[in-house]
């Protein structure tokens, strides 16, 4: 009998999550892949193919696009990670009680606005009669207006600070979780600031690191605006692609192949990541 | 002064909330084709509340689509983009004309609209917003810009904007000398026209500051100077102008290029007493008026250009003589399917270092 | 040719946290090869002074010498301590053979060197063939001696341990504490021992500091530190004591005769310091120097007895111990009751006399008043 009541209770603890999967996970990609798997022969017709993934690797455009977007991901990830874990290694190791908080605090807070408010924060900055140009010519440090937005180093700009802070949490709890002694151990046995780094800090923080990088290069890859205001006239991003597709092309078919496309692509470059540092992701998600 | 006007909003939207006829129009438009104060005059006289959804062409049929024509019960795409969407998928339902005062409309506005939006035999399409694409430009610094080619003029590098769109590819055949409407049957001499276009454009691509996307971007980039030249609405022009007489609108030697906005029933539309209200409300001469006030653009309401400010009928004088007006390229309906390679080719360019 | 210097020297150490003074003007020497141990409360400043000679913290003023060389100014990684840490500190990402050879590779010796020292201080402190082993699979002891092995491997000049027996369980403990000493004699490296507990200090030094408020009180051999304790906190923190407030009635030569609050009179011997009549006096009084006497006739005979009462046995093996309450002045004294003497059987209620010598009481001057 208690039995039967407990698994009652198991079945329905599970049943919100199981619902939230089927609904609002699984059903839209079976949709989006039934979707992608017809190909258009003529106004209202369709037909069962892989021509729209053909279409992917046939056109290079399309598959350079995706290149692109992937390579800019991975190194808005790095630089990303090398400005984050100072910063995080700074709030987890250096600071303590109110400090530490209230740096925390300030690493979200231009996270209570929206993205697109931050984006444009950033092009007020950045643009030819924006602060930074008037400011360098107000020192005279150049002589005309200078032009920062509208290229890649822009884009990256705003990757990086869009996706700092979800670097910045999961370093910092795994930073915390380090016994200061171990760093100390390692001074005291002879080691030097980069060997304590190297051999004792960074194998302890690789989980923390690991997520933070899946987690931004996630964001990066999946990133619509940043790329779109702050990148110009070059700034092909593959999600702007996929938009493009559904909306100003009507061509859902294409659309959904590329949404496809990106899900595998991006979870082999993550694979790929996690192989190449050794780490598991059952072990990443689990200690971080 | 206000709170009576209010609470005449109130009385009559209390008692005609009995009457049967009382609907909710979701109406899905352009930002300005229905302003604050024409929606109260609206809802006090007939009962109806109405809910605006701002947008653009692709993405109202984009909408429409995702919902086969659902969620909304008057759209207004422009006259060009309606029979092919409808080809495609089925997201219109036609216009009843014994529901719409005719009398009201530009007779050879409401034909010609008629007549483009004609698919299997049915009328899907009435007139309302008419406008043009040309060029907007800064006088002062790029007075020399007279065409959408002179957008490639050396001279005026990094300082040049446009949209990543059709009418864009449409503007720049008009001014290499091609016709693209003429083309639009023929897709093999149309994919002629568009590689020529795309040649040109990629040519011109280091001349561009950055593709502009929406309105207030292009007048932002305009007004603080950082683009002097650039293909844009009228409007925009216009609206410029008044802040910065150096900035206006210029129609191009090739003709500036003619829209006009249209009253579209989505296929499942629930409100269509509300949607043929608010048509033959807002084609009213006093109404037309006012929503020319705030669009910029003028409708095609009979008398609907009495009730408009001086200014603005001086600036679109200032930018439209006679022959600039006979110039003007009227955008026939888009045949399904040369979007898509309009599609590869703007792609292309976008891509193109 | 001069005799080696002490391997570790400190002179006049102070340490200031802003207006808090952790230690304070410290002085001491540790010989070659000897056992130091600084015993004190939590808070009395040891693990300052620990820090301070591994170099984690820099002293305000005083210096530091390391066979004979000032280390002051020396960075942690270039000093020739080495440090074993309250909770070891072993580097859970490495195996035991990289944690222990992790110092060697800093000094950027041969590998197959390396592989040789590591399986060679392993042997040593008798964990042969664990080197592949992740540190989790090894038990607190086996921790505890890769610890040791992970600072020995180095060759320090001083070993530097920071209460390192406080994790493990009673009995562990217990045997760690052998085992530690036996590691030492056999490393004949001087180590500097930090703990609370004094039953470690007393067991494995060679000499004690007890450190109270920043300062040693005492230095010396556990056995004088124990029974000739130099101050009352000293007298009070190492090992058990009965302790009474008194006042001096009488001076006899070295003889003090006290009377407590409760009236109770008793003879003290104090050589060491000349107390005056009226004086106030703490007396501090080991359990097992008090004798426990059956006999009204036995009691006659002697100093400082008096009858009570069994109010309570606490047996505790050879530690066990009973607390008597004294009949005339009410009193509670705790005395030792060793479970091999004719009181091995006494119960709660009996009646017995205690009786102690009046030199094996401490007494000293009571804080505040002379």
């Amino acid at each position: 009998m208690s039995s039967d009541a407990s698994r009652l209770g198991f079945y329905l603890l599970l049943a919100p999550i199981l619902l939230w999967l089927v609904v609002l996970i699984i059903l839209p990609h079976v949709g989006l892949f039934v979707v992608s798997i017809s190909e258009k022969i003529g106004p209202r017709e369709y037909e069962i193919g892989m021509g729209n993934y053909a279409a992917f690797f046939q056109e290079p455009l399309f598959w350079r696009t995706f290149a692109r977007t992937a390579i800019m991901s991975i190194l808005a990830t790095a630089l990303t990670l090398i400005l984050g874990f100072p910063i995080a290694y700074y709030i987890a190791k250096l600071t303590q009680g109110r400090t530490k908080t209230t740096l925390f605090l300030m690493c979200m807070i231009p996270f209570w606005v929206s993205e697109l408010v931050r984006t444009f924060g950033w092009m007020i900055l950045l643009r030819e009669t924006g602060v930074i140009s008037n400011g360098l010519q107000a020192l005279g440090l150049v002589s005309g207006p200078v032009e920062f937005l509208y290229n890649d180093a822009a884009i990256m700009v705003g990757l990086v600070y869009t996706s700092i802070l979800f670097m910045v949490v999961p370093l910092v709890t795994t930073l915390d979780s380090l016994d200061n002694s171990l760093i100390e151990a390692g001074y005291d046995l002879g080691g030097s600031s980069t060997a304590v780094m190297r051999e004792i800090v960074i194998p302890h923080a690789m989980p923390g690191i690991v997520s933070g990088c899946i987690v931004v290069f996630m964001l990066s890859l999946g990133n619509y605006l940043t790329p779109i205001l702050l990148g110009g006239k070059d700034s092909l991003w593959f999600t702007g692609m996929i938009y493009t597709q559904f909306i100003t092309r009507f061509n859902w078919e294409l659309g959904s192949a590329f949404g496809f496309l990106l899900l595998i692509l991006s979870s082999l470059v993550v694979f790929l990541g996690l192989k190449l540092s050794g780490q598991s992701l059952s072990e990443t998600m689990g200690r971080s | 002064m206000k709170t009576a006007f209010v609470s005449t909003v109130v009385v009559a939207s209390a008692l005609s909330m009995t009457a049967a006829q009382a609907e909710t129009l979701r109406l899905l438009t352009w930002g300005g084709y229905a302003p604050e104060e024409v929606i109260a005059m609206f809802e006090a006289e007939t009962g109806h509340t109405v809910e605006v959804t701002t947008s653009n062409n692709e993405e109202m049929i984009a909408k429409l689509r995702a919902t086969n024509g659902g969620g909304f019960d008057l759209a207004q795409p422009s006259q060009d983009r309606i029979t092919s969407a409808q080809e495609e998928f089925g997201i219109y339902k036609p216009i009843d004309m014994s529901r719409v005062t005719a009398d009201q409309f530009i007779p050879s506005m409401l034909s010609a609209t008629a007549a483009n939006t004609t698919f299997e035999g049915e009328v899907f399409g009435l007139p309302h917003v008419w406008g043009t694409s040309g060029l907007v430009v800064n006088t002062a610094m790029a007075g020399d810009v007279q065409d959408y080619v002179d957008l490639c003029d050396a001279a005026l590098a990094g300082k040049v904007s446009y949209r990543l769109k059709r009418p864009t590819l449409i503007g720049f055949a008009y001014s290499m000398g091609l016709d693209p409407f003429a083309a639009y049957g023929d897709t093999a001499a149309y994919q002629d026209i568009l590689d020529q276009v795309e040649a040109k454009l990629t040519e011109c691509k280091p001349n561009v500051k950055t593709y502009w996307d929406g309105g207030d971007e292009i007048k932002n980039l305009l007004r603080s100077g950082e683009v002097v030249a650039s293909m844009a609405w009228d409007t925009g022009g216009w609206q410029l102008n008044a802040d910065n007489p150096d900035i206006t609108f210029v129609a191009p030697e090739a003709g500036a290029l003619g829209w006009i906005d249209t009253f579209v029933l989505p296929a499942r539309g629930r409100a269509d007493d509300a949607a043929y209200d608010w048509i033959n409300f807002v084609m009213r001469p006093d109404v037309a008026a006012m929503i020319t006030n705030t669009a910029g653009n003028f409708t095609a309401a009979v008398g609907g250009d009495a009730g408009v400010s001086a200014d603005l009928k001086a600036r679109y004088q200032g930018s439209f003589d006679q022959a600039a007006i006979d110039n003007i390229k009227w955008y026939p309906p888009v045949p399904a399917g040369l979007e898509a390679l309009e599609g590869a080719t703007l792609d292309r360019i976008n891509a193109a270092n | 040719m001069l005799p080696a210097p002490p391997d570790l020297i400190c002179r006049d150490i102070t340490k200031h946290f802003d207006a808090f003074r952790a230690v304070d003007h410290v002085n001491f020497e540790v010989p070659q090869g000897s056992f130091f141990s600084i015993l004190g409360p939590s808070g009395c400043g040891k693990t300052t002074l620990l820090r301070m000679i591994a170099g984690f913290q820099e002293p305000t003023s005083g210096d530091l010498l390391i066979k004979g060389k000032s280390v002051i100014g020396v960075p942690p990684n270039r000093r020739p301590v080495s440090m074993v840490f309250q909770h070891l500190a072993l580097f859970p990402t490495m195996n035991i053979g990289d944690n222990v050879g992790f110092g060697l590779r800093q000094r950027g010796v041969a590998r197959a060197e390396i592989r040789r020292r590591v399986d060679d201080v392993l042997d040593r402190v008798g964990l042969p063939g664990v080197s592949a082993r992740r540190v989790d699979q090894l038990s607190g002891g086996q921790k505890q001696r890769v610890a040791i092995a992970r600072c020995m491997v180095l060759e320090p000049d001083v070993l530097l341990l920071d209460e390192p027996l406080g994790a493990l369980d009673q009995k562990l403990r217990e045997h760690m504490k052998v085992e530690l000493k036996s590691l030492q004699a056999a490393f004949n490296t001087t180590f500097v021992y930090i703990t609370h507990d004094q039953s470690e200090a007393l067991v494995m030094s060679d000499n004690v500091a007890v450190m109270n408020k920043g300062q040693f009180e005492q230095i010396g051999p556990p056995q004088e530190v124990y029974h000739r304790p130099a101050t009352a906190f000293v007298a009070g923190f190492v090992g058990d004591a009965n302790t009474f407030e008194a006042k001096v009635t009488a001076v006899n030569g070295s003889m003090l005769t006290l009377a407590t609050q409760t009236g109770a009179q008793m003879n003290v011997s104090a050589p060491q310091s000349g107390f005056d009549t009226g004086q106030r006096v703490d007396v501090f009084l080991r359990p097992e120097a008090i004798e426990l006497v059956a006999s009204d006739m036995a009691a006659q005979n002697g100093d400082n007895i008096s009858p009570g009462t069994v109010t309570s046995v606490l047996f505790n093996g050879a530690n066990s111990a009973l607390t008597v309450r004294d009949t005339a002045t009410g009193a509670m004294i705790n005395v030792a009751l060793p479970q091999t003497g004719a009181f091995a059987g006494i119960g709660t209620g009996d009646t017995v006399y205690t009786r102690w010598d009046p030199t094996k009481a401490r007494c000293y001057a009571a804080p505040g008043v002379k």
